[in-house]
């Protein structure tokens, strides 16, 4: 099978891995350059598809004054780039009884007394490497509409670089994080077809029906497959 | 970045021929036929990439050739290095990793009393959990029930699934979802407020439920803030090495290692929950993964090597359509459901080779072949080769429009690459994706060794050899939590006797007398992609 690697012509780019050059193929990953400049890496490294937060990554391309966040397995290296991942944050966070908190303004404000320092400068969501709408969410905790702040902060993965360059302080995820925690919960009560459920199972309405099944094998069993397959067209 | 220019030439005879090909289906595999080409080309049915163990409880048993190098190697750790009379932190329940599994074992073990330990390899919550987007199997729906749910799972099993275990998967599900719920995971409602399901692939009711496509990523959130407000013991990039054991042969805790400084740190435990998840960076076979970097089986060496009996190890989940191009998604799943909305499945010169609806194993055979015997595959600047989805059809069956509707993470991921899948196909190649066995577990979620527990992808039989879609999500749920809350009942009656670090040794005599030689050392902890191992590379051999 083909093993085509990057042949020797392929350009490459020079990358400052916490200051120091490396050469590396041109079209990889910051954090695949990592690997290729010799690192093993143990911590900002984790799902590498994006969704994990464990690679926040600082950089900037020379000349260029601006310092850039992303995710390392998510943003390919360029030339002359400088790199420093940022694995790991001192971030404040409020210890809360998910069962006994109430998600009010008083609540939320008492737990992150911080939230009233917010300046509206933006720089939370300037440094969020998804490009979520940080200091929104946050306006909307300070507002008390907890619904907004939840779907807002949806996709959030606790990488920490919001609050790692707020200068107020404010802890943006862990804020988020609670608030979702105590939104949800709400929405969970009250659901009496699920109750309905759960206490039919409690009562061992299937118990009887699933012994039947476990006596057959999987020939036995592909008759009432087909017929539980075509008994209920519904949707995909 | 767009596409490169090299690969354009085949992009443009996919576009040229997309006209004539609108509207037209490859026939479909005989039976016959299906059977060859998943002997000749299947990676399940190479017989070629893996090998019979020969030492330990499974000797004789198949596994991938990835899987024997490390269950076959002497550990990484020497016994004279440690010292078992001074232990570092002493628990009732020590829970090694951090996945949906083991913080359930880890939230439920402490809610019954006990006093718990996390040790984990990287960060609390990196797991495979974290970046599963389906959903969580339940049987909630009115037209459901945990009957059918049994039925389902053990014909998507082909019939090899521990039946006990099915059957405490579908009846604790929905007290699953109460559970989750309860600690504010935001599953997706409707507006009366009762929990949104659909029907995956395989199951004949809806039946699965998801928080948008981010259901592993909020629940773990969730998870691992429960755990620091439960204020759990928890130690972070400190992997287990190895299983200690007594005099008696039982489990009594484990060697870990401090990442950062290299320290060996030894816990003692009345009982040990493994929670290690799967082997997706083992590369099975040479293929890309759809799992986490610490996907490594490290879980699997230890058990066995202390003893433990692992069931289907040989059994690998491969999925046709992971991504190839662009490499930073590569592995990355997309889904059946493109093919079902009329997606065609393309080679290098923009000919279709398989229906679109082959099932999984048949459509992954075939693209296998296509890359690689045929040399029609499409070769990236990264070295990986795959196969075109058409994408384009889509829009051009069922109206503008329809794509960026139905699929909108799949569309901006692709777009935030330059790439439109609307209007140029998406390249794919089959994915490792799941490690249907793992150790062995009775419906407690003890293993074959006395004071070892497992739950999640370690584990195996719940789903046989071929797991259903959205029960595995469910599965390091149940067994999480029955694992945590039998192991607190255990402790109340364990006597543990002198620790003992013995069985390495007699395991690397076993190795010996097998005439095993080998430079591995084992468990791998980290994967190594240093230097030009960055550099993606697909390596496995054809069956035939």
């Amino acid at each position: 099978m083909s093993e085509k690697n990057t042949p020797a012509a392929d350009p490459t780019y020079s990358i400052y891995i916490l200051g120091k050059k490396y050469e590396v193929p041109a079209g990889l990953t910051i954090m695949k350059s990592i690997e290729y400049s010799g690192y093993q890496i143990t911590r900002g490294c984790g799902c590498r598809g994006g969704v994990c937060g464990a690679c926040s990554t600082v950089y900037r391309i020379k000349d260029d004054p601006k310092l850039n966040v992303g995710l390392a397995c998510q943003v390919n290296a360029e030339d002359e780039m400088y790199i420093v991942q940022v694995p790991y944050m001192p971030i404040y966070r409020a210890k809360y009884d998910v069962n006994t908190t109430e998600c009010t303004d008083e609540s939320v404000l008492r737990l992150y007394p911080t939230l009233k320092r917010c300046m509206g400068c933006n720089t939370c969501t300037n440094s969020c490497p998804l490009d979520l709408k940080v200091l929104d969410y946050v306006s909307a905790l300070l507002q008390g509409d907890f619904d907004t702040a939840k779907h807002l902060s949806m996709e959030c993965v606790m990488c920490g670089m919001c609050a790692n360059r707020c200068p107020a302080g404010l802890a943006p995820m862990n804020m988020a994080m609670m608030v979702r925690r105590l939104v949800g919960k709400k929405a969970h009560k009250n659901t009496a077809q699920f109750a309905e459920r759960l206490k039919n199972i409690r009562d061992g309405k299937w118990t009887a029906e699933i012994q039947q099944y476990k006596a057959l094998d999987r020939a036995g069993l592909q008759p009432i497959y087909k017929q539980f397959q075509s008994s209920n067209r519904v949707d995909v | 970045m767009a596409y490169p220019a090299s690969m354009m030439p085949s992009i443009q005879k996919a576009n040229a021929t997309r006209q004539a090909r609108f509207g037209t289906m490859h026939p479909e595999l005989t039976v016959d036929e299906k059977a060859k080409l998943l002997q000749d080309f299947h990676p399940d049915f190479n017989l070629k990439v893996k090998r019979a163990l020969r030492v330990g409880a499974n000797t004789g048993d198949l596994a991938p050739d990835e899987m024997a190098n490390i269950v076959e190697a002497p550990s990484r750790l020497n016994p004279k290095d440690v010292d078992l009379d001074k232990p570092d932190y002493c628990t009732d329940i020590l829970v090694i990793g951090s996945g949906g599994a083991g913080l359930s074992a880890a939230i439920t073990a402490r809610a019954a009393g006990a006093n718990v330990l996390i040790a984990t390899k990287l960060r609390c919550g990196d797991s495979n959990t974290i970046m599963a987007e389906g959903g969580i199997a339940a049987a909630t729906d009115p037209a459901d029930s945990p009957a059918i749910h049994y039925v389902d799972t053990i014909i998507g099993g082909r019939g090899t699934n521990v039946k006990e275990l099915v059957e405490v998967l579908v009846t604790e599900a929905p007290f699953i979802l109460d559970w989750l719920s309860a600690l504010g995971v935001n599953f997706d409602r409707r507006a009366d407020g009762s929990l949104f399901n659909h029907r995956p692939g395989g199951h004949s009711r809806r039946r699965s439920h998801s928080i948008m496509d981010l259901t592993g990523l909020e629940i773990m959130r969730v998870l691992s803030d429960e755990v620091r407000n439960q204020e759990i013991p928890l130690l972070e990039f400190c992997p287990a090495l190895e299983l200690i054991l007594d005099d008696k042969g039982q489990c009594c805790g484990a060697v870990l290692q401090n990442l950062d400084n290299g320290k060996l740190l030894t816990v003692k435990a009345k009982v040990v929950i493994m929670a290690t998840g799967g082997m997706g960076r083992l590369h099975p076979m040479g293929f890309p993964t759809s799992n986490h970097y610490g996907a490594t089986a490290d879980g699997i060496v230890m058990g066995y090597r202390a003893g433990a009996k692992l069931i289907y190890i040989e059994s690998v989940q491969f999925h046709p359509t992971g991504t190839a191009w662009p490499e930073q998604l590569l592995g990355l799943l997309i889904s059946e459901a493109l093919r079902a909305q009329g997606a065609q499945v393309l080679n290098c010169e923009g000919e279709m080779f398989a229906a679109n609806l082959e099932t999984r194993d048949a459509l992954a055979a075939a693209i296998i072949r296509e890359c690689n015997s045929r040399g029609k595959g499409v070769a990236t600047p990264a070295g990986i080769v795959g196969t075109w989805l058409d994408t384009p059809l889509i829009d051009m069956i069922h109206g503008p429009g329809t794509f960026e509707r139905r699929f909108a993470g799949i569309y901006s991921r692709f777009m935030g690459y330059g790439i439109n899948p609307k209007e140029e196909p998406i390249l794919v190649y089959p994915t490792q994706h799941y490690q249907n066995g793992g150790m062995t577990i009775n419906t407690s979620g003890e293993t074959t060794l006395p004071n070892l527990y497992a739950a999640g992808e370690v584990s195996g039989g719940v789903h046989g050899q071929n797991r259903l879609g959205a029960n595995s999500l469910l599965d390091i749920f149940v067994f999480g939590r029955l694992s945590g809350e039998s192991a607190a009942k255990k402790i109340q009656s364990v006597t543990t006797g002198r620790p003992t670090l013995e069985h390495l040794n007699l395991y690397n005599e076993t190795l010996r007398q097998a005439g095993v030689e080998t430079e591995t050392r084992s468990p791998m902890i980290l994967p190594d992609y240093r230097f030009e191992k960055a550099l993606t590379k697909i390596t496995h051999m054809e069956a035939r």
